[in-house]
């Protein structure tokens, strides 16, 4: 893994970097929460995210759609150094989170990742561990050892998930043994309890029924208000309600970014329009 | 999406058709009014439960695309024809009225009186004719330049309204005939203003512009560059 700052990035026309409508930024700054400039990421010799340069609004839902190998996943997992676990995986470009480098050498990776939290499509709870175990773990690892706090994060973390009232009576029961819209609700609080600036969702509703996802979607909405949230999302409707800002992607380019209002009914490029409306190919 | 398409179509032909009819009701209202003749009243009356029937088809089909959840153009598209066929059939009551004006003034001797009658019908016929052509030929352009031929409409429709009014009070005699003449030409304004509603509905569906209530009849300046503002800059 090589991080390539100093590249000169490759040639091409400027690329779509933040919605063209006004967005909110961090309360009494200018700075999105996230920048990608110039952002190639390579597989081996696969070049899977050509130049993409973005600007994430704080506090706002923003998605990334896009038909399957675009590269939204790839770039979901860029910002916050995830695609780094692949060998062959190379990076060319800048990301900044609230303005800071973090491919720069003196960020730590695990840093990163504990300030940008991922959850998953399949939702992942360690099978050995409890509901209560599940949630603190990334504090344990973190080296956090007051009971009373962890105990304070457990609920502050399920409470913001939604699924506090559901499960506060069997906190120490087999996280396995909740259904999967409440197992995905329970990653989404384990990447709340080590309270992250921003939170990445990689189509975390697609193998949820209708009533799961709609709580998931529900608790999107309410988590911006504090959060900063990137979704990957296949569901266009999906994407229609909960987010503010839309990113369609094209064979790893950025083709149009603006507000979701926008892009859906008055997306100005032919991909996009195609792709929306399903004429895509 | 085959079937997506096929609906769209469908759509869209039945909305042509209610299209054709309600002008066609419109010209025919008007002939009635003119050549004073009855049976052509009453065939706009007969066409009328057509369309009513027509606008429900078109609310039908676009209920079922919603539900498909379309984006982007199709949106548009379907959330336009829902609302042109409202002024579709608007027209066609308008012409209506017209035509039940029409048959009430055949039992009376005509008034001598040169009005802007048939000039107002042939500028509301035109009026709704070229907005269905700019729909047809997604020519937001002329559309837009449909939208400020309404304010003439409205002035000649004043016009006749004055000189009805004079010639009431100077001939009392003629107050029923001329309050069905008042009518007519009221009905004839609506004809055009709903003209005027499908233009701008067609500047919306090519360009996604709500221009109603707006006043703007200009097309927007294409954007300065390709790169977009940066947000809370």
């Amino acid at each position: 893994m090589t991080t390539a700052n100093e590249t000169v990035a490759p040639p091409g026309p400027p690329r779509p970097a933040a919605p063209k409508e006004k967005a909110s930024m961090t309360p009494g700054t200018n700075v999105p929460a996230l920048t990608a400039r110039n952002l190639s990421i390579y597989f081996g010799s696969n070049h899977v995210l050509k130049a993409v340069s973005l600007d994430v609004p704080a506090r706002a839902v923003t998605a990334i759609i896009g038909p399957s190998g675009c590269g939204k996943s790839t770039f979901l997992r860029a910002l916050n150094r995830m695609h780094e676990l692949v060998p062959t995986a190379r990076m060319e470009g800048e990301i900044r989170l609230f303005g800071e480098d973090i491919y720069s050498q003196q960020v730590e990776p695990v840093v990163v990742r504990r300030r940008v939290g991922m959850v998953f499509q399949k939702s992942n709870p360690f099978p050995t561990m409890s509901i209560a175990e599940n949630v603190t773990v990334g504090l344990r690892l973190n080296g956090m050892r007051n009971r009373a706090t962890l105990t304070e994060r457990l609920e502050e973390s399920l409470v913001m998930a939604a699924l506090w009232d559901e499960v506060k009576d069997r906190l120490d029961a087999p996280a396995i043994s909740l259904s999967g819209g409440q197992q995905q609700r329970l990653c989404i609080a384990r990447a709340l309890a080590v309270r992250p600036e921003v939170l990445l969702m990689d189509e975390p509703a697609s193998a949820l029924d209708p009533l799961a996802t709609a709580k998931i979607e529900d608790l999107i909405l309410e988590l911006k208000k504090d959060y900063t949230i990137v979704i990957v999302t296949h569901n266009m409707q999906q994407a229609a309600r909960i987010s503010d800002y839309t990113a369609f992607f094209y064979l790893g380019e950025l083709i149009e970014y603006g507000s979701t209002s926008r892009i859906f009914t008055n997306p100005t490029k032919k991909q996009t329009e195609d792709y929306v409306t399903g004429r895509f190919g | 999406m085959v079937h997506f398409e096929q609906e769209l179509g469908v759509l869209k032909n039945t909305l042509l058709t209610m299209a054709s009819r309600s002008e066609a009701a419109v010209n025919l209202a008007v002939e009635a009014v003119v050549n004073r003749d009855y049976d052509l009243a009453q065939r706009v009356r007969a066409d009328d439960e057509i369309i009513d029937q027509l606008e429900l088809d078109v609310d039908e089909i676009a209920i079922r695309l919603l539900a498909m959840a379309p984006l982007a153009s199709d949106l548009r598209l379907i959330t336009v024809a829902m609302k042109v066929s409202q002024n579709l059939e608007r027209v066609a009551d308008e012409a209506c009225k017209i035509a039940k004006r029409a048959r009430d003034l055949n039992q009376e001797p005509p008034l001598k009186l040169a009005l802007g009658i048939p000039r107002l019908a042939d500028m509301a016929v035109q009026m709704v004719k070229r907005a269905l052509d700019t729909f047809v030929r997604q020519d937001p352009a002329e559309a837009r330049s449909l939208v400020p031929q309404d304010k003439e409409v409205d002035a000649l429709n004043k016009q006749i309204h004055r000189q009805l009014a004079d010639q009431m009070i100077a001939s009392p005699d003629t107050i029923t005939r001329c309050l069905n003449l008042m009518v007519v030409a009221k009905s004839l304004e609506r004809i055009a203003d709903h003209g005027k509603n499908i233009a701008e509905e067609v500047v919306y569906l090519c360009e996604a512009e709500d221009i109603r209530h707006t006043g703007k009849t200009k097309a927007p300046a294409p954007p300065a560059g390709e790169m977009p503002e940066q947000p809370g800059s």
